[in-house]
């Protein structure tokens, strides 16, 4: 009896473990035959041509694939160096008393829903950006400094986490050989902690590339591969959001579909190097 | 204890009146969708019947309808009688609305800015591209237009609102039928997209010296400024009631091409120039249940028009109306 209530949890489980790929599968097999029609149609031009005209036709995926990865590559080059800032002071500057309330600030600021950003995004955030750089308020920079707020919390709280892991041993040692504050920090804390701080930047990436709600609100909207950062743009899942419903006619739907499947490829090629090249080598090394 | 009861009471009332009562759906058209809310729930209230309308947008409505998941669909875009054919639907207009060029000039105020049709085609194009500019000055003598950069404001959705207004540009301009064209969704040559009529007044809200277009109640309900136009003949009409009744008056639609028209620059003195009806898509082989929906509308024909007024709609002439219950008789789906 016992025996096959064991063996029968062991299939469960591999089932389960199964299910997930069946539905990666499946999602990328659904993506790939939506978009045949469009893929047939604009080939690998699609990547680089820069019209969009669902009136004529005429469809080019570059300002959104562009709009999508500068946006978050902005994300990023602002909320890694203040998330690890954070992360640092919370675990060996602050007192004891103001690690708490600080923490818990940061990780409310991760509950925040998404489209709260757009709106304070749109309705204070913007204004300011018009008067400091010009342009509308709207566009590739706004949508950049609202995604790096929004990931920041999540990408604090795990930098915090993995540097607290630092064994107060190491610390200690390097503080009796002489080392500073700054040379603990540089030399120990963070090597250490780097797989965690690493996979935070994975994580947060993942997120900012695929936001959707709080970017359609900055982002400007506007199929065009901008010449400056201060302008409007768009990026995949903010055009997938606008136009989805209202698309009819096959191409624009299949055109939809190949944008989307463009994003899957995009964010999985970027979190599966990330984890198999830089997160191996980080093991190695410890 | 006591609420509980009195809560349960009334659901139960609501469960056993939905039994005996009418209920269907229909999806499609944003743009008359406060109306469509607005006539469903005094529908219910009159007869106890449940209208369920979706506001998903045109596109969505033909979609919807025409893979039959709804009784009914709603377009802001008549469908040409070969595609009514193939889908096999029928369709109908149901009230008419207006869309009006709203701007954001702090120094100007409501209908006071005029500008000329074609100019309006060349500030969505982005030759215009300063308030100063002297075509638009010309026409403005009495006031002080501010050098400011226009920013433009459209839909980044696709929009029955967005193929009337492209509509009207392509019959003033013949740069932007060359450049642009008419459709739902567009390649904008400039400005910045909001996602829906809500979408563009939020922008337009936030953003000074700018320019956009909205459907008719979203500039009542935002008190919006609305700019004064041109009629077809080149005259000047504002963007209020009494003109969009001229315009309406014009509707020559007829059963015989399942009242396909494009409401877009009527002849006359005073018809503002973007007008459109906003229709109603049946499959056809679905005769019950186009019954049902058809005597939604004939109620909502005949006690309906206060509430169209009261929202910044034009309801439908009373010659119309006429016309599309002799084009249900003769369907066979008169309403019950």
């Amino acid at each position: 009896m016992q025996k096959i209530v064991d063996k029968s949890f062991e299939y469960l489980s591999k089932l389960s473990a199964i299910l997930v790929l069946i539905v990666l599968v499946t999602i990328f097999w659904v993506l790939f035959e939506e978009a045949k029609p469009a893929i047939e149609a604009f080939g690998i031009d699609f990547l680089t041509n820069s019209k969009w005209a669902p009136n004529l036709e005429i469809f080019g995926g570059a300002p959104a694939i562009f709009g999508s990865v500068v946006s978050t590559f902005l994300a990023m080059i602002i909320a890694t160096p203040i998330a690890i800032g954070i992360a640092i002071f919370l675990t060996e500057i602050a007192f004891e008393k103001l690690k708490t309330p600080i923490g818990t600030a940061i990780e409310m600021l991760a509950a925040i829903p998404s489209i709260i950003y757009g709106m304070w995004g749109l309705f204070y955030f913007a204004p300011i950006i018009r008067e400091w750089f010009g342009g509308n308020g709207l566009g590739l920079l706004t949508a950049g400094i609202v995604l790096s707020i929004m990931i920041l919390p999540f990408m604090a709280a795990i930098t915090r986490d993995s540097m607290n892991t630092t064994p107060d041993i190491l610390k200690e040692s390097a503080y009796a050989l002489g080392a500073t504050k700054w040379d603990v920090i540089k030399d120990v804390v963070i090597p250490y902690a780097k797989a965690g701080i690493i996979g935070s930047i994975i994580l947060a990436l993942g997120r900012a590339i695929g936001e959707t709600m709080a970017v359609t609100f900055v982002m400007g909207n506007v199929h065009k591969i901008p010449d400056s950062i201060v302008n409007a743009a768009t990026s995949i899942p903010v055009t997938l959001a606008n136009e989805f419903t209202e698309a009819d006619g096959d191409l624009y739907y299949a055109s939809l579909f190949y944008l989307a499947l463009i994003l899957f490829v995009i964010s999985f090629v970027v979190i599966a190097t990330a984890k198999f090249y830089f997160l191996r080598k980080v093991r190695k090394e410890i | 204890m006591l609420k509980k009861a009195a809560l349960t009471a009334i659901s139960l009332v609501m469960i056993s009146g939905g039994a005996y009562a009418d209920r269907i759906s229909g999806a499609g058209a944003s743009f008359p969708a406060p109306l469509y809310y607005d006539w469903a729930y005094d529908y219910h209230k009159a007869t106890g019947n449940e209208v369920n309308y979706q506001s998903i947008g045109s596109g969505g409505g033909i979609k919807q309808v025409s893979a039959r998941i709804v009784d009914f669909g709603a377009s802001d875009k008549p469908l040409k009688p070969k595609k009514l054919d193939k889908k096999r639907l029928y369709q109908f207009p149901a009230v008419i609305g207006s869309i009006v060029v709203v701007y954001n000039l702090p120094e100007v105020k409501d209908m006071e800015l005029k500008l000329e049709n074609k100019d309006i085609a060349d500030i969505f194009l982005g030759k215009i591209k300063y308030w100063d500019d002297k075509a638009i000055a010309e026409d403005n003598p009495g006031i002080k237009l501010p050098h400011k950069k226009i920013t433009v404001i459209h839909r980044s959705d696709g929009s029955g609102t967005t193929f009337n207004f492209s509509y009207f540009l392509s019959h003033v301009s013949q740069d932007w039928a060359n450049q642009v064209g008419v459709g739902k969704a567009l390649d904008w040559p400039v400005g910045i997209g909001g996602k829906g009529n809500e979408g563009i007044s939020n922008l337009l809200k936030q953003t000074p010296y700018s320019i956009g277009y909205v459907e008719y109640a979203y500039k009542r309900k935002n008190n919006f400024k609305a700019a004064t136009i041109q009629t077809k003949s080149g005259k000047w009409v504002k963007p209020v009631e009494e003109n969009f009744k001229a315009a309406a008056k014009y509707a020559s639609w007829k059963p015989q091409n399942h009242f396909y028209q494009i409401l877009v620059l009527q002849p006359g003195e005073s018809s503002y120039p973007i007008v459109a009806g906003t229709f109603i898509l049946l499959p056809r082989e679905k005769t019950e249940t186009n019954k049902k929906v058809v005597s939604f509308f004939d109620w909502a024909f005949k006690n309906g028009d206060e509430s169209a007024k009261r929202l910044g709609y034009i309801p439908l002439p009373k010659e119309t109306k006429d016309m599309i219950k002799d084009y249900w008789k003769e369907i066979g789906i008169e309403p019950k």
